[in-house]
């Protein structure tokens, strides 16, 4: 081993790796220091302030903490000397002294009390101190018990440096040192945001998740439900239920957690999962959808699964025989597994025999991806965001990854502590702020002008990589003549950002060693969506920050799964790994596979179905764990769709507001139920393992795509998801080289991975683009306005997203208790100067109303968002914001404006 | 509704959502929200200038010398203008005991009266001006029991704001609280007029006209054995030569925060001939090539902040300075005086002491090389420099206590107590005899007068179970009571004990606690195996430090702890 350090350890010699502490030998050689403030979870550090695990050098005057220490070349080291057992086992008796009674601890099982008794450290000599902290159980998710708080310094490690929420400080000094929320505020009151972090490594039981230490029978290790990055985690299970989750050393998560992550899995425990088949009743029309989730009864009947299943497949098969192929769609979705998925897309085009498969991709990055498709040949990141730590500028637009992307936002605020520098271009961006060098708030929907300005100033500049532009791109020069009328001093008119703010962000990306770009809903959900990604894309080009570790371009994308969606095929366009359908190679690739004759002709996207389903030119729709009814822009006009249907057929884990316009709704597996691989938006396939059973008679939805597909005269027989992954396989060259065998070992594996044993690809394009030529091409935009624009009567812009706590149309997270508690009420957030001016006070009912809805919810004070604007999270069905967003779309990626439409509010 | 244009639908009513829970959420966005006024108002005491992370410190003391507090209000604001976390702040500002953190609901706070609470104050009766104050002026001002105030020679010492009394009664405090005196403004004795007229800067000159090689200067320096005075003894040529041969910028750090209870030469030499330190100070930025100065001075000594500052910018606008000294004020921590942990609080952080490796001299202040030299050290410099080998190894001695004439005492080093009291103190004060002695402060251990005539310097008095540090003699007599001076003591400790580590943090706290509770918690071995920890697994000296009083108690007074 190069580098080794050869030391004397107990007696014996010893070689330490360079970086090697003496207490990582000696683990390694069989002997477990004690420690408490050390943890041993990836991303921590020895801090050494618990004197637990002190060693003796020969030599040095005082004794030194292994975990700090590294071995020096001839040190003699002992562990076990007399002084040295003496120490550790004082400290032990030190902090003994104050903690509660051994019956009355908080966690009998806690590393402290396992170090003690190891120790033989039973009671304690010293006099307990007078007064203990009392117990705080002000936060739904954990409770706070500082009497049994040492110190150790792991939670401010946990809060600050790891998880970088920044909530956690040692406050006062000497003994009256203590851990504090924010100013000594309850946990509950506090910034917490509830990663739970700080739960997951306190060594005492001082913070622990508020359900208390529950023993679990066993583990399941499985990914994450909930949104993009993927975290890998665990499954604790007892009497088969899911009684707490833990995050895993995965590659996007790193053993991190968000709040829905950790505290947000017992939606599969509602009492209101779906565990029978159900049909509507007779004679209860479409129109009424005014259902109780929690008994729909009143206006479905049960039934058999046969007989469901040959209701819901007749029910296609009728209408596809008597009004044609083109008369059916299907929506899948970004929450079921890459299985799932590529299965749900086969059906529709072998069963349904049409393209007409979509799924809220359409709604998320649609306009991302065929900005990336036109430009560079490829709709996937080009780097992992973890890369963020590798880059010297990050740029962070459109997106508020700290509340929709919580543990990627941990690695930028990582970086920026680390030194890097981070460019945020939001309209409200406010959670990000604090870490920002250049914060550019710019007005909503600019973004075309603010990154025109800035390719301005780089090209004015002659800040571009010639070389990468010559090698690799073509059109630069078109770009070069239309950017020449954006210079930032226009723009900053047009963008509401200072010229100077623009040049120094410009300047600082183009001239960065590394630079990264990182965008979310707030570049796609436009009309000119396309563009803005198109834009985005220039910039990385321009410069030659792309193909390098620590640069490139990521879409951070939303859901779980949305990627691996996308990857399989569920796009109306192309068949799995974005093969066109219109591409006659392809299509024979796929009629040879799938043994049928496939359509050439591209199938319709989310809002044209609905508008088809308007039309009557589409009848019959199975959707399968989408909501259109809560997620489509313009929801009045997307429910009156689903209501003129002549059939529904709806396959969920719960009631959803989409479901209650179902003609059968077929009980579904929730996540943690089912086995299969999804794709996060580092394009790491991780594989998900089956912790439990569904309830009652809830079936594998693997099962009942089957089931439909043979209902619908397919003859198949895929097996399980191992089975499908396979066939998956032979249809994708991008997963071509991954076996099942392989991600059950490694749990994870990045594509491209095109043959056995190939370590797939985390940074891609460091040669060429996978565009026809090889080459990546510029192209310009224009500024295009929002199709709709405040006015004298709707004055107000509305953006909509979500919250931290509240998965998209909350169907799971609003079922979840802990996080039910914490969000429970549907909010608009609010300017406090839009609040004065019109006479409101933070907490007060409000009414607002566009041109196509309305909704009545409370007002919330948020000094991020920009007066004359507005945000609402659209989760919440009480007060669905899409009722009053825009459908009109972006013409290449057929994304709705949702997230810009004019409004107008009034007391309620 | 006729105002919906483009509605062509019938709204569906829905059952009720899934959310089960019927409370409010939260009317604001989570935690708390600093408001415009406030931040305003924040910005308008700290100045529009750029804020500087490492400046967290002074901007909380403008805040308190503004608003008489810092309330959380401010802390929030300042916070929003730093774009710092709360708790980043908040735990800074906690952690220095001169802050006082207050809720935004509180009453204003009674104005504060601080009594020192070292020793030789104690002994000179700070407990009855407390006790009487707290009497005659109850509820009207805050009595606050402080650590060692750097007067020693005048004890008992109490400060009202920044007017410190000395030899201090309650008539004296009541006085100054009616009638507020004028800041303390001091003319050095030794000015930088006269300072230059004895030669004073002629070196600096030389060094700064290239007539000497800065190795040469680093070579005179070390023959002449000059040592670091704030305690360590690090042989100081050797210390400039370490950083010099580290790759730069480096950094030269001044600790002016002398705190060890019972010093006071740093305050003496500055209020006489601050010129004499400056160009040490100068010398040494210059011989290891310094970027920058900072220098880190206690709060306690406000009047010296003033003079420094008048002059160096003599310094300055004479030509002998090309680079700022960047002055930063301490905050009421004894720890700071360790030299790591006063790298933390220059950095605007809280005061913890680093773990070593690596060493300041290789990372330092802001992660460069950096000097860090105690302001004695540099006061002598320029003559030890001069001086070579026949620098004379003398010893700065700050005596407090029982003497007839306490101060700053300059004398060979080697001295014994017993020969630095008789001659150079005046012998015992009226009706004292000698029975023990502290021969560094509250680190240095507590001796019996039967140890009296050994010689006191760097390394000689270990054996004993004492050390001379700081050179603070503080002289007990049979009218002090070993047991209270050890309450005193680890008291002391418990107060500035920065809480990092374990054996520190509860290891004097428990100690005090049963000092407190007398003869029936005195257990030997108890209080021997506390020591042990203390003294084996703390991080620095202080924890170090800390048991000594209680081991010297356990070997040299029998029966007066345990």
């Amino acid at each position: 081993m190069s580098g080794t350090i050869n030391f004397e350890l107990d007696g014996s010699p010893a070689e330490a790796a360079p970086g090697e502490s003496i207490w990582q030998v000696a683990a390694r050689l069989g002997t477990t220091l004690p420690h408490l403030c050390h943890s041993e979870e990836t991303g921590y550090r020895a801090d050494g302030n618990c004197r637990a695990c002190m060693v003796e050098i020969d030599g040095e005057r005082v004794l030194a903490p292994s975990c700090r220490r590294q071995p020096e070349a001839g040190m003699v080291v002992k562990t076990a000397s007399e002084r040295a057992t003496r120490s550790r086992a004082m400290v032990m008796e030190l902090l003994l002294a104050d903690q509660p009674a051994r019956g009355e601890t908080h966690d009998p099982g806690s590393l402290f009390w396992h170090w003690a008794e190891t120790q033989g450290v039973q009671s304690s000599r010293f006099p307990r101190r007078r007064t203990s902290p009392e117990g705080d159980n002000s936060h739904p998710a954990m409770q706070v018990n500082l009497d049994a708080c040492i110190q150790c310094n792991l939670c401010v490690q946990a809060c600050r440096e790891v998880q970088v929420n920044d909530v956690i400080a040692m406050a006062g000094r000497g003994a009256a040192a203590h851990i504090a929320f924010d100013f000594d505020d309850s946990m509950g009151e506090s910034h917490c945001v509830g990663c739970g972090e700080c739960v997951r490594v306190c060594p005492t039981g001082a913070l622990l998740p508020a359900s208390g230490v529950i023993q679990a029978d066993r583990q399941v290790n499985s990914v994450c439900p909930y949104c993009g990055v993927g975290c890998q985690l665990t499954f604790h299970i007892k009497d088969e239920r899911i009684v707490g989750v833990d995050g895993r050393d995965g590659p996007a998560n790193h053993g991190r957690l968000c709040v829905k992550g950790r505290f947000g899995f017992d939606y599969i425990h509602s009492p209101e999962r779906l565990t029978t088949p159900l049909i509507r009743r007779d004679g209860v029309t479409k129109d009424d959808v005014a259902i109780d989730p929690a008994n729909p009864l009143t206006h479905f009947r049960e039934a058999s699964w046969e007989e469901a299943l040959a209701h819901a497949a007749n029910g296609l098969v009728k209408i596809r025989d008597n009004n044609g192929k083109q008369s059916l769609a299907g929506f899948g979705s970004a929450k079921g597994s890459n299985e799932e998925a590529y299965l749900f897309q086969k059906l529709v085009r072998t069963g349904f025999g049409s393209n007409n498969v979509d799924h809220c991709t359409r709604l998320c990055h649609a306009s991302s991806v065929a900005a990336l498709m036109q430009t560079i040949g490829s709709g996937a990141v080009t780097a992992p965001f973890t890369d963020a730590l590798a880059a010297d500028v990050i740029l962070v637009i459109g997106c508020n990854p700290p509340v929709n992307h919580p543990v990627a936002a941990t690695y930028f605020k990582q970086a920026v502590k680390n030194g890097a520098k981070l460019i945020v271009i939001d309209p409200d961006g406010a959670a990000l702020k604090q870490y920002a060098t250049w914060m550019l708030n710019l007005w909503p929907a600019t973004d075309v002008a603010l990154l025109n300005a800035m390719l301005h100033v780089i090209i004015e500049e002659n800040l571009v990589d010639h070389d990468f532009i010559t090698a690799r791109t073509d059109d630069f020069a078109e770009l070069s003549a239309h950017i020449k009328a954006f210079p930032p001093e226009a723009m900053a008119e047009v963008t509401g950002v200072a010229a100077e703010n623009i040049r120094a962000a410009a300047r600082a990306f183009a001239t960065a060693e590394r630079a990264m770009i990182f965008w979310g809903m707030g570049i796609s959900q436009h009309i000119h969506g396309t563009d803005n990604a198109r834009c985005l894309i220039s910039l990385c080009l321009a410069t030659g920050q792309i193909g390098r570790p620590g640069t490139g371009l990521h879409p951070l994308r939303g859901q779980n799964n949305v990627q691996g969606a996308s990857d399989a095929g569920l796009i109306p366009m192309v068949y799995p790994d974005y093969q066109a359908v219109n591409d006659p190679a392809a299509q024979a690739r796929f009629e040879e596979l799938w043994q049928t004759k496939l359509d050439p002709e591209p199938g319709l996207t989310v809002v044209e179905i609905t508008d088809a389903i308007h039309q009557g030119d589409i009848r019959g729709l199975y959707i399968m764990g989408e909501n259109p009814a809560m997620s489509d822009p313009n929801l009045n006009h997307a429910r009156t769709a689903l209501a003129k249907l002549e059939h529904l057929v709806v396959q969920d884990i719960f009631l959803t507001e989409t479901a209650c316009f179902a003609d059968v709704v077929l009980p579904a597996s929730a996540w943690p139920e089912k086995d299969g691989t999804v794709t996060n938006s580092n394009r790491q396939v991780q594989l998900g393992r089956q912790a439990l059973q569904p309830p009652g008679d809830a079936r594998q939805d693997l099962w009942i795509i089957e089931q439909i597909a043979r209902g619908m005269g397919l003859d198949w027989d895929h097996g399980g998801a191992r089975e499908v992954f396979r066939e998956m396989r032979e249809a994708m060259n991008s997963i071509h080289g991954m076996s099942w065998h392989r991600l059950d070992k490694e749990d994870a594996i990045t594509y491209p991975c095109l043959h056995e044993g190939d370590p797939g690809e985390a940074v891609i394009f460091g040669e060429r683009f996978p565009t026809d030529d090889g080459r990546g091409k510029f192209v310009p935009c224009d500024i295009v306005h929002p199709d709709e624009l405040p006015d004298e009567t709707y004055p107000m812009v509305l953006l909509t997203g979500r919250l931290l706590e509240h998965w998209h149309t909350g169907a799971m997270t609003r079922r979840a208790p802990v996080l039910d508690r914490l969000e429970p009420e549907a909010v608009a957030h609010l300017a406090p100067a839009d609040l004065d001016r019109l006479g409101l006070a933070a907490g007060d009912r409000i009414h607002v109303q566009s041109r196509r809805g309305e909704i009545e919810l409370t007002a919330r004070l948020d000094v991020g968002v920009q007066p004359g604007s507005l945000f609402i999270p659209f989760c919440f069905a009480e007060a669905a914001a899409n009722l009053l967003t825009n459908a009109a779309l972006d013409p290449d990626g057929k994304i709705a404006e949702v997230k810009y439409c004019a409004v107008k509010i009034t007391a309620a | 509704m006729p105002s919906r244009g483009r509605s062509e639908a019938a709204e569906h009513k829905l059952g009720p959502p899934p959310g089960k829970n019927r409370s409010r959420g939260n009317f604001t966005m989570r935690g708390r929200q600093s408001n415009a006024a406030d931040v305003s108002e924040v910005r308008r005491i700290i100045g529009d200038e750029v804020l500087d992370r490492s400046l967290l410190l002074e901007y909380l003391h403008r805040i308190q010398d503004a608003a008489g507090c810092l309330r959380h209000r401010h802390l929030a604001a300042l916070v929003d203008c730093m774009r710092l976390s709360l708790a980043e702040v908040y735990e800074v500002a906690t952690f220095y005991h001169r802050f006082e953190v207050v809720d935004d609901d509180a009453a204003a706070l009674a104005p504060a009266v601080h009594v020192c609470d070292g020793l030789p104050c104690q002994m000179a009766g700070a407990d009855k001006i407390a006790a009487e104050l707290e009497k005659e002026l109850e509820g009207k001002v805050r009595i606050i029991r402080g650590a060692c105030m750097g007067r020693c020679d005048c004890a008992p010492v109490a400060a009202v704001a920044t007017e410190y009394l000395p030899h201090a009664d309650a008539k004296a405090v009541q006085a100054t609280l009616s009638a507020p005196g004028a800041p303390e403004i001091i003319t050095p004795a030794i000015d930088f007029d006269r300072y230059q007229a004895d030669g004073g800067y002629n070196l600096l000159r030389q060094c700064m006209a290239g007539k000497h090689q800065k190795q040469q200067i680093i070579g005179e320096l070390e023959e002449s054995g000059l040592r670091g005075l704030g305690g360590a003894g690090f042989p100081t040529g050797r210390k400039w030569g370490l950083v010099a041969a580290e790759p730069g910028p480096r950094i030269l750090a001044v600790n002016g925060d002398e705190s060890e209870p019972g010093t006071f030469k740093d305050r003496h030499y500055l209020e006489r001939d601050p010129h004499r330190f400056i160009e040490g100070m100068l010398l040494a930025a210059w011989a290891v090539d310094a970027a920058e100065i900072y220098l880190y001075l206690r709060d306690e000594y406000p009047h010296l902040r003033a003079l420094l500052r008048k002059e160096f910018a003599k310094v300055a606008a004479a030509g002998l300075s090309t680079m700022p000294v960047n002055m930063r004020r301490g905050a009421g921590a004894y720890i700071c005086g360790e030299e790591s942990a006063m790298l933390e609080s220059i950095e605007g952080k809280r005061g913890l002491p680093r773990q070593r490796p690596p060493f300041p001299s290789q990372a330092g202040l802001f992660g460069r090389p950096t000097l860090i030299n105690n302001i004695e050290t540099l006061y002598w410099a320029r003559d030890a420099i001069n001086a070579g080998s026949a620098w004379p190894n003398m010893r700065s001695f700050s005596v407090s206590g029982r003497v007839r004439e306490p101060g700053v005492k300059r004398v060979p080093a080697g001295i014994s107590a017993r020969a630095l009291i008789e001659d150079h103190c005046g012998g015992m004060a009226e009706g004292h005899e000698l029975a023990a002695f502290l021969p560094g402060g509250a680190s240095g251990g507590i001796l019996p007068a039967s140890l009296a005539d050994e010689p006191m310097d760097f390394g000689t008095l270990e054996a004993h179970g004492g050390l001379i540090g700081s050179a603070a003699l503080i002289v007990l007599s049979q009218q002090d009571d070993i047991a209270a001076v050890v309450g005193n003591l680890m008291r002391f400790f418990a107060h500035e004990s920065c809480g990092q580590c374990t054996p520190c943090r509860v290891g004097t706290e428990k100690a005090v606690a049963m000092l407190n509770a007398g003869d029936d918690a005195s257990d030997g071995v108890l209080f021997s195996d506390l020591a042990d920890v203390m003294a084996d697994a703390s991080i620095c000296g202080l924890g170090h430090a800390a048991a000594n009083p209680l081991r010297c108690a356990l070997r040299h007074f029998p029966g007066a702890i345990a």
